[in-house]
C-alpha cells in the first residue's frame, strides 16, 4: 500500500465547552481527490484550519507523506507542501496577479528579481495546468472565477503538493464550477492530492474519489464515492433520513398578487442595477429568481421590501405601491402585506447583540398586540416569541439568548418565523438557506411551501440553483439587471439556466 | 530684483517649515500604509521635541538630544502598537491618549527639571543643529539667479532638512521596490492575505509603527534643536495634524506627500513673511495670516482632494478568521 499523503490521527479540538473536533482520523491517498462533507458547524473548517496551522489541535498527530509533522503556523503548513484556497479569497485587491502570487514567497529583499522569476514560473504553471490568468491585471479587474485561479496558482507557486479547497464553488456560476472541476482533475493527473470541503452533495459525487462525512465534530464515515449515493451521504451528514427533494403538490396559481412593470433601480453610486423588468407573481405560486450574485436580484428585493427607492410601477393586489418617499419604507411594506426575509440575516434580518424576543419585534414593533399604553408590552412579546420558537423548532428554545448565540440555521428560523407568522400576501425570501444546515433547510423549505399552499405569493431569490429548482413553480433568470427569460422547472435544466445566467439569451425571452 | 530676493527668502523658509511636516507625514505614511491609523503624530513630535531639547541642553550635544528624542517618540509608538496591534484597541482613542499624554507630560517634566515655566533653557553651540554650507556657497552668492538659489535655497540648512528630503525617494523605493514594501502595502490592504501567506501581520505592523516613531522623533528634534533653539510648550502647534492632512491630500504616496508638505510649508512661510497686508486701505490683521495655513488645510481637504481612498484595512485591528 502506498504511503498516505496526509494522515490525521485522533485529532481533537475544543473551543471552551464546544467540542469542534473529536478524535478524528483520516487518511488521504496521494493523487486523489478526497471530499469532506458535513453540515455547517460540523467541524470541517476547524479541521482544515488545524491542518493549515491556524489552530493548534488539543490532541492528535498529523502525518504528511509518512512523516510526523508539527504545523504551528501557516508558514509550516506551506513548508510541508500544503496549500489552501479559502472560501473568501485572501487576495490584495489593488495588487496585480503577479504581486499577489509573490507576496510572502519572495526571493530576497528586492522585488524585481522575485517578480521576474514568478512571471517565468507562472507561465510554466499555466501551460502545465491550463490555468490562464493575465499576470499584470489587478485583482479587482478580474472576475471571481479568475481570482480563484490566482489562489490556486498561489498554492502551486509555493510548491504545494496537497491542495485544500474550502467551499470553492459558492461564488461561481455552474460553468465556472465545471471549469474548476476540470482544473482539479488535471491537478490530480499531475499527482497532486486535493481535499475538497463542501456541503454540496452534487459536487462530491461529481468530483471526488473518496469522501469523508463529518457530523457534530466527528468523522462518521469514509466511503468510496463510486460506492455511495447522495441519499446515503445526506443521511450520514444529518444522522437521519432527509428529503432531498421538497415534497410539494403542483401549484394552483390564482389571481396576480404582485405585478411589476418596467422597474428600474439606480444605486447610491449612480449605477443602474435593475434595468426595466416586468414580473408577475400570482397567489399560490413560488417564483424563483436565479442568477449569479450581483446581477440586480438583491436590488429588486430591496425595492420590494422598502429598503431602497426605485422607478416604475409595482402593484400589490391591484393597488400601486409608493416606490420612494412616504409609504415606501420597510414598515409601510409590512403594513401593505409584504413580509421580507432579507438576504443577509446577520446585517438586515437581525441585530446580533439583541435577544431573540427583541429581534422578533422588528418591523412589527408598532403592533397593538405588543403595546400597553405608552410602553412596549414585553411580556406579551416574549410570550409570542416563545410560541414562535416552539412552532419553528428553534434550538436552543430560549427567547433570552442573543441572536449571535444561535447557529446560522436557527437564526434564519427566527427571521422566517417572524415574517411567515404575519400571514403576508407576499413573502420575499432572499437566500433563505445560505449558511444553513441541511436539517434546517428542509424545515424552512417546508414552511415556504406551506405558505404557498395557503394561497400566498412567494418571490424567492437564490444563487443556489438546486434550491431554485426544488422550490420554484416558475423560474426567472436575471442577468445584468434584466430578466433573461422565464422557464418552468420541469421544462428546463441547469445547463440552460446556466447559459441564461451568463447572459446568453434563450430563444423565448 | 527685489521681488526675486523676497521669493528666494520665502521659498527658503518654506523648506525649513516643510521639513517637520514632511518627516511627520512620511511617518504617518509608513504607519497608515500598514493599516495602523495614527493621529498621535503630534504627540510623538512634541515628546521628542522636549526630550531632544532637554538632553541637548544638559549634555550640550545635539546628537545625544536627537537620540533621546527618537527614543521618547519610540516609547509612545510602542504604546500605540501595544494598544492597537497586540490588544486590538481603537486606534483613534489610542492616538488621542498619546496626544494628551505628550501635551501634559512635556510641560510637567520641563517645569520640574528646569523651572522655567515649562520650557527648556535656550540651546546654543553644540546643542543645536547648525546650518551646513555647501562648497563655494559664499563665492557663488554674488552670481545672478544661480547664486541666491544655490547659496540660500539649497545650501545653509541643517542636516535634518536634507535627511527629510532624502527620505522621500528612499520611502518610494522601499515601498515599491522591496519585499518589505510589498508586504507593508499588503498588510494595510488585506492582512488576511499576508497572514495566510505565512508572514506575521503583527511583526510587520510593529515594524511600521517603529519606523513611524523614528521619523516622528527626528521631526520633533528638528523643531526644538534646529528650527528653534529649545522647547516651548505646545511647540508642535498642530503640525502633526497638518501632516495627516497632507498625507490624505497626497493619497498616501511619498512624492505627493512631499509636494503637499511643501504647499503647507509655503502657506506658513507666507504667513510669517507678510504679517499685516494692506489691501487698498483695508489692513488684513496678522491673526488672519497666521490662521491661513489651517483654514486652507480645511478647504483643501474638503474641496480639492477628490476621492482619497485610504488603505482598506486601515483602522481595523486584525483578528484571525477561518
Amino acid at each position: 500500500m502506498t504511503v498516505p499523503a496526509i494522515e490525521l490521527k485522533g485529532i481533537s479540538k475544543a473551543f471552551g465547552p464546544v467540542q469542534a473536533n473529536k478524535d478524528i482520523s483520516i487518511s488521504v491517498a496521494p493523487g486523489t481527490i478526497h471530499g469532506i462533507i458535513g453540515e455547517n458547524g460540523a467541524g470541517k473548517s476547524t479541521l482544515m484550519s488545524i491542518l493549515y496551522g491556524f489552530y493548534k489541535a488539543d490532541k492528535g498527530e498529523i502525518w504528511i507523506n509518512g512523516t510526523k509533522t508539527d504545523i504551528p503556523d501557516s508558514q509550516a503548513a506551506i513548508a510541508s507542501g500544503i496549500g489552501m484556497v479559502f472560501q473568501h479569497f485572501k487576495l490584495v485587491e489593488n495588487f496585480t496577479v503577479l504581486e499577489n502570487i509573490v507576496l510572502g514567497a519572495e526571493d530576497g529583499g528586492m522585488l524585481a528579481p522575485s517578480l521576474a522569476k514568478a512571471r517565468k514560473e507562472l507561465k510554466a504553471l499555466e501551460e502545465e495546468y491550463e490555468l490562464f490568468v493575465d499576470p499584470d491585471k489587478r485583482i479587482d479587474e478580474i472576475g471571481v472565477g479568475r481570482q480563484q485561479r490566482v489562489e490556486i496558482l498561489k498554492a502551486l507557486y509555493r510548491k504545494a503538493e496537497i491542495l485544500i479547497l474550502d467551499e470553492p464553488t459558492g461564488v461561481l456560476t455552474p460553468s465556472e464550477a465545471d471549469q474548476l472541476f476540470r482544473i482539479l482533475h488535471r491537478l490530480r493527473e499531475e499527482g497532486k492530492t486535493i481535499i475538497l470541503i463542501t456541503h454540496k452533495l452534487r459536487e462530491i459525487m461529481e468530483a471526488t474519489d473518496t469522501v469523508s462525512v463529518m457530523r457534530r465534530g466527528q468523522m462518521t464515515a469514509t466511503v468510496k464515492t463510486a460506492e455511495t449515493s447522495p441519499q446515503e451521504l445526506a443521511e450520514l451528514m444529518v444522522g437521519r433520513k432527509v428529503l432531498l427533494q421538497v415534497d410539494k403538490v403542483p401549484a394552483q396559481p390564482g389571481k396576480p398578487i404582485l405585478e411589476i412593470e418596467n422597474l428600474r433601480v439606480v444605486d447610491e453610486a449612480g449605477v443602474e442595477r435593475v434595468k426595466g423588468i416586468d414580473l408577475t407573481v400570482r397567489a399560490g405560486e413560488i417564483v424563483g429568481i436565479a442568477g449569479v450574485a450581483g446581477n440586480g436580484q438583491s436590488e429588486l428585493l430591496e425595492v420590494l421590501g422598502g429598503m431602497r427607492p426605485g422607478q416604475g410601477t409595482i402593484r400589490l393586489n391591484g393597488t400601486p405601491l409608493a416606490l420612494s418617499g412616504h409609504g415606501s419604507d420597510g414598515q409601510a411594506r409590512r403594513a401593505q402585506g409584504i413580509a421580507h426575509v432579507p438576504e443577509d440575516r446577520q446585517r438586515e434580518g437581525l441585530i446580533m447583540d439583541f435577544h431573540a424576543w427583541e429581534n422578533v419585534a422588528f418591523g412589527y414593533h408598532r403592533d397593538p398586540a405588543y403595546k400597553r399604553g405608552l410602553f412596549m408590552d414585553n411580556a406579551a412579546l416574549r410570550a409570542d416569541t416563545e410560541r414562535k420558537i416552539e412552532k419553528f423548532d428553534v434550538r436552543p428554545p430560549n427567547a433570552w439568548l442573543t441572536a449571535k448565540n444561535f447557529s446560522g440555521g436557527n437564526q434564519q428560523k427566527i427571521v422566517v418565523a417572524r415574517e411567515i407568522e404575519r400571514n403576508p400576501d407576499l413573502l420575499l425570501v432572499g437566500q433563505p438557506t445560505r449558511g444553513v444546515d441541511i436539517g434546517a433547510i428542509e424545515f424552512i423549505h417546508k414552511q415556504i411551501v406551506a405558505l404557498r399552499d395557503q394561497g400566498k405569493a412567494i418571490l424567492l431569490v437564490s444563487v443556489e440553483l438546486e434550491e431554485i429548482f426544488s422550490l420554484s413553480d416558475r423560474i426567472a433568470v436575471m442577468f445584468d439587471g434584466h430578466i433573461m427569460g422565464e422557464r418552468l422547472p420541469h421544462e428546463t435544466d441547469e445547463k440552460e439556466l446556466g447559459l441564461l445566467m451568463a447572459g446568453v439569451a434563450g430563444e423565448a425571452a | 530684483m527685489e521681488f526675486f530676493v523676497t521669493l528666494v527668502q520665502v521659498l527658503d523658509s518654506t523648506i525649513r517649515l516643510a521639513t517637520p511636516l514632511l518627516l511627520a507625514c512620511l511617518a504617518g505614511l509608513y504607519s497608515e500604509r500598514a493599516g495602523i491609523f495614527d493621529i498621535g503624530l503630534e504627540g510623538k513630535m512634541l515628546m521628542s521635541a522636549f526630550f531632544s531639547a532637554a538632553v541637548a541642553a544638559v549634555t550640550g550635544s545635539v546628537w545625544l538630544g536627537l537620540m533621546a528624542g527618537i527614543g521618547a517618540s519610540l516609547i509612545l509608538s510602542a504604546l500605540h502598537g501595544v494598544a492597537s496591534i497586540t490588544f486590538r484597541g481603537n486606534q483613534l482613542i489610542s492616538g488621542v491618549a498619546i496626544n494628551f499624554l505628550a501635551s501634559g507630560l512635556t510641560v510637567l517634566i520641563a517645569q520640574s527639571w528646569f523651572q522655567q515655566g515649562g520650557r527648556t533653557p535656550s540651546l546654543f553651540g553644540g546643542g543645536r543643529f547648525e546650518p551646513i554650507s555647501f562648497p563655494f556657497a559664499e563665492a557663488l552668492d554674488a552670481a545672478p539667479i544661480i547664486g541666491p538659489v544655490y547659496s540660500e535655497l539649497l545650501s545653509g540648512h541643517s542636516i535634518l532638512v536634507y535627511v527629510a528630503f532624502l527620505m522621500v525617494p528612499l520611502t518610494w523605493w522601499v515601498l515599491y521596490r522591496t519585499r518589505f514594501g510589498l508586504r507593508l502595502r499588503a498588510v494595510g490592504e488585506n492582512p488576511a492575505a499576508v497572514d495566510t501567506a505565512g508572514v506575521s501581520v503583527v511583526g510587520l505592523r510593529f515594524a511600521a509603527v517603529a519606523i513611524c516613531g523614528v521619523l516622528c522623533g527626528i521631526a520633533g528634534a528638528y523643531l526644538a534643536t534646529a528650527l528653534q533653539a529649545g522647547f516651548v510648550k505646545e511647540m508642535t502647534a498642530g503640525r502633526g495634524f497638518i501632516a495627516l492632512a497632507a498625507l490624505i491630500f497626497a493619497k498616501w504616496r511619498p512624492w505627493h506627500a512631499m509636494w503637499a508638505c511643501l504647499l503647507f510649508g509655503l502657506l506658513q512661510a507666507i504667513a510669517l513673511r507678510f504679517q499685516n497686508i494692506d489691501l487698498g486701505g483695508i489692513i488684513i490683521p496678522v491673526q488672519v495670516m497666521d490662521a491661513l495655513p489651517y483654514i486652507l488645510t480645511v478647504v483643501i481637504l474638503a474641496g480639492f482632494v477628490g476621492k482619497a481612498i485610504p488603505p482598506r484595512a486601515g483602522g481595523e485591528p486584525y483578528v484571525k478568521e477561518r
